[in-house]
């Protein structure tokens, strides 16, 4: 084996399921070449090895053909694969000389200790798009691989998660709805003149467009060619109005003169179409219209009419009349059904109703093919339903694991919760006369019989109250009060989101650091100094946050900060220890590993 | 598991069996052995249909030498779609285990609209324009027109079904209706003739009451069933009102100006007849004549709805003369309607009984008893005859003639009440004439009399010795079933005070109370924040639930709930509600949890089960009396009393517990299962009321939980959620009687054991 040209018989191929174009392989001292056996054939290749980053082979022993794989800077990967092993390793060897810098030679165990692998152009495009949805991590990133405390791969090697995960999920979950109805949100009405005022948000604008389809069509059809936006929302609210007043006779008299108006007092067609649709696929255990179409007995006139247990439907002009409780129902079926239209695209009524045309017309056309699916799940789950659980044997069910969207929020309230609860049990158990009771029983036991012995020591209940009373002082009114709020809400909120950005710093310090152990290699040997230096700094910016917060939060804060820095002392305490050992360890076998 | 009871061996499609479910087999089996009739009370949860079904079904495979047959009577398409999935399940374990011995033809039958699969017909909107619209395809003289005419529309399902002839058979299998249609399509066949005509062999039929019941339809369907046949009435604690609505008619002015339509239609008809083929008409008063008031082989497609009044009623004889011809006929329509409108026509309640009604058509109308009685028949045979198709748009000559078939042929049992209005809207005049039959047992007898079994069981058939009274049976068994439970699954309680601890209750002067109103409210707003899931809510009424609802709105309650789960609301359109209790089943599916709103005379308690995590409480509010100023009612309650010795005032909370019980008994599915109910009212608590509920409930309601108020009721609906939510043995071999049995413990009990260990 010359060092100077190395010669093989290989197949060319862009992709590993590629075929292959056979030809054969020379390596020069600084290039590569490939000469099909076809000399027609388009694939030549003439590159230097320069342009090669990153080379990959298969391993001896796994039941794969012997390949290499050369990726270029320009992320394009070119595969040979060769007769044998042998081959493969002589040119793997070629090239790993050539690639690698002239003084310090790849030692290739160490090297696999850096997560040093070059990303994919998309890996980088998904890793940007992953920075852009997430400020958090943004900053993060900012803050240790722009400030060189991590390199870039040593920050996403700690994701690997987050970039399998969502890559495998592309689509995100999306936030659902408010149960309670926005639109039935009460009208402002002023006492001195006929005024009355209904305030619109682009949120109940989305709720009364995919409430009130045929509203929405009105609105794409007559905004603003027609009326005015104030215009069209005026008569909307007027015949809302109208409606909720239960003033039958003037909302026929309105309509008559005005078709605009009765569009939004006339039953929703597009409604009753949908509904139409839905009620052929609904389960038919709970099928009452089919019901109705089997029932002999009523029929018109057959049967008794006046019993005491029937009622009789109010009579009423059918047109105009829409009760609250179609209103709910309708209300929570679009609730549970959730909206397609993101947050960020509530700004104004013209963009809620185009994103909700869109979806719409995206719904019906998926819709359609996913309703012989549909049918089939449902038949699938009556069956199951029907059967009987505890008499039969276990049966495996498969649940969505659950995601919770802002653990924090989650965890927080639950706590508030059950803290609430706690208090009020407590509260309830015993009156306030019974207490009192209690207390007096107490005072005149010890009147009689005479204090003996102190129940606890002076010093210890001294210590113990004032510690007691100082939490309690300023957190006792604010904790606790409703669920969903948590100590972090009761703070400034600069102050909240400083203490917060600490936190999630301080969490990928330690991630790092800890990782780092046991030390092996010069590299993460470095590494961890950089780390140290970090967490050192980090630990005298929350002393400093302690110092400058306002007075009386303080406590709170200290509350809230000493976990943290009883993290940051530990890994110090432990780098110390570490470097400690390291050096005497050093002087013993001074030829140690360094 | 495969078990024997005596020399029947039973096929049960599951590992263990509750000790509940084979005692009632055994009783079960005791009546069949009897060849008698029976009352089964056995609580809602420890899966009685299954049991049943596995029973009967296997004592059909035992006894081969003399088959028999299961008609299995449901009060909905719904629970009949139920029923026919839990038979699926059953049948095939025992084709696994018995192999094609086992195959049986089991079929569910329900109507035009539900079955078929024409696209022209079955978009039509309701019942009766699927009915006419099939007619106007398939009648015997619209086929042979289009013999002639090939542009005469047909139904090419029927027409393939009717080609087939003998061929058109379904193989062995279990058929649901969404079943029927898909084979149907296969094969091209009309699954609705199809299946009326595989009804004679089929093993197992699921249909709905009114298919034995009521006279109309069980004449058409169900008159060729073979004596062997064992009747199940399933749900049937309302199986009396059922009959007496089977037999009663109501004629309204709108009834009456449609008559009036309908009658000028039929005369241009006549006349049209008379101008292009009078021999026809002719023809028909021939056979008149010669005392045939049907021709005898109508084909299928051609029947209507059957004679109202039953089988053994119906007179054999020749329709008197004086209404033979359809002129004259036509006379003494139009007289009988100018009579009941002027009667229609009264500004007080008047009451009367078939006997003087009749008299005084006869003095002032002149139309004789025997006319009356033979209106429908006459009025088919004519309808028959002028080849009308468009059936639906003679309903109302049709109800006319089934009024005046049942004033002609009843004397007792019935009364005649005409009202001017509506007593609780006493402002808008709505008069209806009402021809109401009081006794249940007149509908249901020719069902006792024809069949060898008739099996009649519920959850809530308390006071169990009523219902043989009131339905004048003599059953071989009846029995009540109590629940072995493992735990304690289910928690009733018993809420008399709201949170600031005043009275709560429907009462009619409280009703409308703001502070009950309040506490109703507050009730539901603190229980849905610790109830996980689903939440459903009964009220007394409509009127009652919509006040409610709306007070409740505006002060904001409304709003309190829907912080923690969706609200979904039984509304009287059918279509609605369905739709929004299929979402309120998805919000409980995916974990956003739901309440639902009904009522507990509607059509969501009459079958809707609630059952696991979409029912972890039923909340009564009120107890659903009827509206006792009812003349109706009165009307009946007096005939009870006069005929049975019921008292009213027994009847009246009798009706409204067994309603109560029911609504509250759509929660629990099985002894894995667990719920919690409430009967929010203070009168729940006074012991004549509380009493009638059924047995199973009243052992669960402790005594500390019989007068509770809205923070107690919180308390302890908080531990009982702690304390199901703990692992448990499911056996119950902790507490020493088991709860649950497996093959091995069924085999031990052999033939009386069962009897020793549940009591």
């Amino acid at each position: 084996m010359s060092s100077g040209q190395v010669t093989k018989r290989v197949k060319y191929k862009t992709s590993v399921k590629d075929a292959g174009t056979p030809g054969r392989l020379s390596l020069v001292k600084e290039r590569l070449l490939f000469r099909p056996n076809n000399p027609n054939s388009a694939s030549k290749l003439d590159m230097q090895f320069k342009y090669i980053t990153n080379h990959r082979y298969t391993k001896e022993g796994s039941n794969k053909a012997p390949m290499l794989n050369l990726t270029s800077n320009q992320g394009v990967s070119y595969i040979f694969e060769f007769e044998r092993y042998e081959d493969l390793h002589i040119c793997r060897d070629f090239v790993g000389r050539a690639l690698a810098p002239p003084v310090e030679a790849p030692n290739l165990g160490a090297s696999s200790q850096i997560p040093s692998e070059q990303p994919s152009r998309d890996d980088l495009l998904f890793r940007a798009r992953l920075l852009q949805d997430s400020s958090e991590l943004q900053k993060l990133h900012q803050q240790f691989v722009g400030g060189g405390v991590l390199t870039e791969a040593e920050f996403w090697a700690t994701r690997k998660k987050l970039l399998e995960k969502d890559s495998n999920t592309k689509s995100k979950q999306r936030g659902g709805l408010k149960s309670s109805v926005l639109g039935e949100s009460k009208p402002l009405i002023d006492g001195r003149t006929n005024r009355v005022t209904f305030n619109l948000t682009p949120e109940i604008v989305r709720e009364i467009f995919s409430e009130k389809p045929a509203v929405h069509r009105a609105y794409l059809n007559f905004v603003p060619s027609k009326v005015t936006e104030k215009d069209f929302w005026t008569k909307y609210f007027r015949a809302e109005y109208l409606q909720r007043s239960k003033n039958i006779a003037a909302a026929i008299a309105e309509a008559a003169e005005d078709e605009e108006l009765a569009i939004f007092l006339k039953p929703d067609d597009i409604l009753a179409n949908e509904t139409r649709r839905k009620i052929r696929r609904v389960d038919p255990t709970l099928d009452m219209e089919a019901d109705q179409g089997d029932d002999y007995s009523h029929l018109p006139d057959h049967g008794i009419l006046r019993d005491g247990s029937k009622e009789v439907p109010e009579p009423g002009n059918e047109l105009y009349q829409r009760t609250l409780l179609q209103d709910l129902n309708r209300h929570a079926a679009v609730v549970l059904q959730g909206t397609p239209i993101d947050e960020e695209q509530l700004k104004d009524t013209q963009t809620v109703a185009e994103a909700l045309e869109r979806s719409k017309q995206e719904r019906s056309t998926a819709s359609k093919d996913d309703d012989s699916m549909a049918d089939k799940e449902r038949l699938k789950g009556i069956s199951q339903a029907m059967t009987i659980d505890d008499l039969r044997g276990s049966n495996d069910h498969h649940l969505a694991p659950l995601w919770i969207k802002d653990p924090r929020d989650y965890f927080d309230s639950q706590q508030a919760s059950s803290f609430r609860t706690s208090m009020e049990a407590t509260k309830g158990s015993m009156s306030s006369q019974e207490a009192y009771g209690l207390l007096r029983e107490s005072i005149s036991q010890i009147k009689s019989v005479g204090m003996n012995h102190p129940i606890v020591a002076p010093e210890v209940a001294q210590k113990v109250l004032s510690v007691l009373t100082h939490n309690i002082s300023s957190t006792k009114y604010n904790l606790g009060k409703k669920p969903g709020e948590s100590l972090l809400d009761s703070l400034p909120t600069s102050v909240r989101d400083e203490l917060l950005h600490h936190h999630i710093s301080i969490e990928e310090l330690m991630k790092h650091f800890w990782s780092s152990y046991p030390i092996t290699t010069k590299y993460l040997n470095t590494k961890v100094t950089k780390l140290k230096d970090e967490m050192s700094k980090m630990d005298s910016q929350l002393q400093k946050l302690k110092e400058t917060v306002q007075p009386d939060i303080r406590h709170q804060i200290t509350l809230l900060i000493r976990p943290m820095q009883q993290a940051l002392e530990a890994a110090m305490q432990h780098y110390d220890a570490e470097q400690q050992k390291r050096a005497s360890k050093a002087r013993e076998k001074p030829n140690g590993y360094s | 598991m495969k078990f024997q009871i005596e020399e029947v061996t039973v096929y049960f499609p599951y590992d263990n069996i509750y000790p509940e479910q084979y005692t009632y087999m055994v009783e079960l089996k005791r009546a069949l052995d009897a060849k008698g009739h029976c009352l089964l009370e056995m609580p809602t949860g420890t899966g009685k249909t299954i049991a049943l079904l596995s029973l009967i079904t296997s004592y059909a495979l035992a006894k081969t030498e003399s088959p028999i047959k299961l008609i299995y009577c449901t009060r909905t398409v719904h629970e009949m779609e139920k029923t026919l999935a839990e038979l699926k399940f059953l049948h095939n374990y025992q084709v696994k285990h018995l192999g094609a011995a086992a195959k049986m033809l089991a079929i569910g039958l329900s109507s035009r609209k539900n079955l078929c699969v024409n696209p022209k017909v079955s978009s039509a909107e309701n019942r009766d324009s699927v009915d006419a619209a099939c007619r106007k395809l398939t009648a015997s003289w619209v086929r042979s027109m289009a013999a002639e005419n090939p542009n005469q529309p047909t139904c090419e399902f029927y027409e393939n079904y009717d080609r087939a002839a003998g061929g058109a058979v379904l193989p062995a299998g279990v058929y649901t209706l969404e079943d029927l249609r898909a084979f149907g399509k296969e094969k091209g066949w009309c699954p609705y003739f199809l299946a009326r005509h595989m009804v004679q062999f089929a093993n197992v039929v699921v249909y709905s009451y009114q298919y034995l019941l009521d006279p109309k339809v069980a004449g058409i369907i169900s008159k060729e069933m073979q004596k062997e046949s064992v009747v199940v009435f399933d749900e049937a604690h309302n199986i009396d009102n059922v009959c007496i609505e089977a037999l009663s008619v109501s004629v309204r002015r709108q009834t009456l100006e449609g008559a009036i339509r309908n009658i000028s239609r039929i005369e241009n008809e006549i006349d049209r007849f008379k101008d292009i083929d009078a021999g026809r008409l002719r023809a028909e008063y021939n056979r008149l004549v010669e005392g045939l008031a049907l021709r005898g082989d109508l084909s299928a497609s051609d029947a209507w709805l059957a004679n109202p009044a039953l089988p053994d009623d119906i007179l054999r004889q020749a329709v008197p003369g004086n209404i033979r011809r359809a002129e004259h006929f036509l006379h003494v329509l139009r007289r009988l309607v100018q009579y009941l409108k002027v009667k229609l026509d009264t500004d007080k309640v008047e009451k009367e009984s078939p006997v003087s009604f009749v008299a005084s058509i006869n003095s002032d109308a002149g139309i004789d008893q025997k006319a009356l009685k033979f209106c429908y028949d006459r009025l088919h045979s004519l309808l028959m005859t002028l080849e009308i198709t468009d059936t639906d748009e003679f309903l109302h000559i049709q109800t006319i003639c089934d009024f005046a078939t049942l004033v002609g042929t009843y004397a007792r049992g019935f009364s005649i009440i005409i009202e001017p209005f509506d007593e609780r809207m006493p402002l808008i005049p709505d008069p209806v004439l009402q021809l109401c039959c009081h006794d249940a047992s007149l509908a249901i007898k020719p069902v006792f009399d024809r069949f060898q079994s008739v099996v009649i069981t519920s959850g809530t058939l308390s006071p169990i010795d009523l219902y043989p009274r009131l339905l004048n049976f003599h059953p071989v068994v009846s029995r009540s079933f109590k629940m072995s439970l493992t735990r304690d699954c289910i928690c009733p309680m018993v809420l008399t005070r709201g949170s600031d601890q005043l009275p709560v209750s429907t009462k009619f002067d409280m009703r409308s109370d703001p502070g009950v109103v309040r506490n109703y409210g507050k009730l539901l707003v603190e229980m849905v924040s610790i109830v996980p899931d689903g939440i459903v809510c009964f009220f007394v009424s409509y009127s009652y639930m919509d006040g409610i609802i709306n007070s409740w709105n505006e002060s904001g309650i409304l709003k309190d709930i829907m912080q923690h789960k969706l609200v979904f609301i039984e509304t009287q359109d059918v279509v609605e509600t369905t739709l929004a209790l299929d979402n309120y089943r998805r919000a409980c599916d995916c974990g956003r949890g739901a309440v639902f709103f009904s009522v507990a005379r509607g059509k969501v308690a009459e079958g809707i089960d609630f059952d696991r995590h979409y029912g972890r409480l039923v909340i009564m509010f009120g107890v659903p009396f009827q509206y006792t100023e009812s003349k109706i009612l009165r009307a009946r309650l007096e005939y009870l009393r006069d005929t049975f010795q019921i008292k009213e005032g027994d009847f009246l909370t009798f009706d409204a517990l067994r309603q109560a019980a029911q609504c509250v008994g759509r929660v629990i599915r099985s002894k894995a299962d667990y719920g919690m109910m409430i009967f929010a009212d203070k009168r729940y608590s006074r012991h004549d009321k509380r009493s009638k509920l059924p047995g199973w409930i009243l052992s669960h309601l402790r005594d500390a939980n019989l007068n509770l108020s809205t923070d107690m009721a919180l308390h302890i609906a908080r531990e009982f959620l702690r304390k199901m939510a703990q692992p448990y043995e499911k056996t119950g071999s902790t507490t020493g009687r088991k709860t649950l049995l497996s093959q091995e413990d069924v085999e031990k009990l052999g033939g009386n054991g069962a009897q020793e260990m549940l009591y």
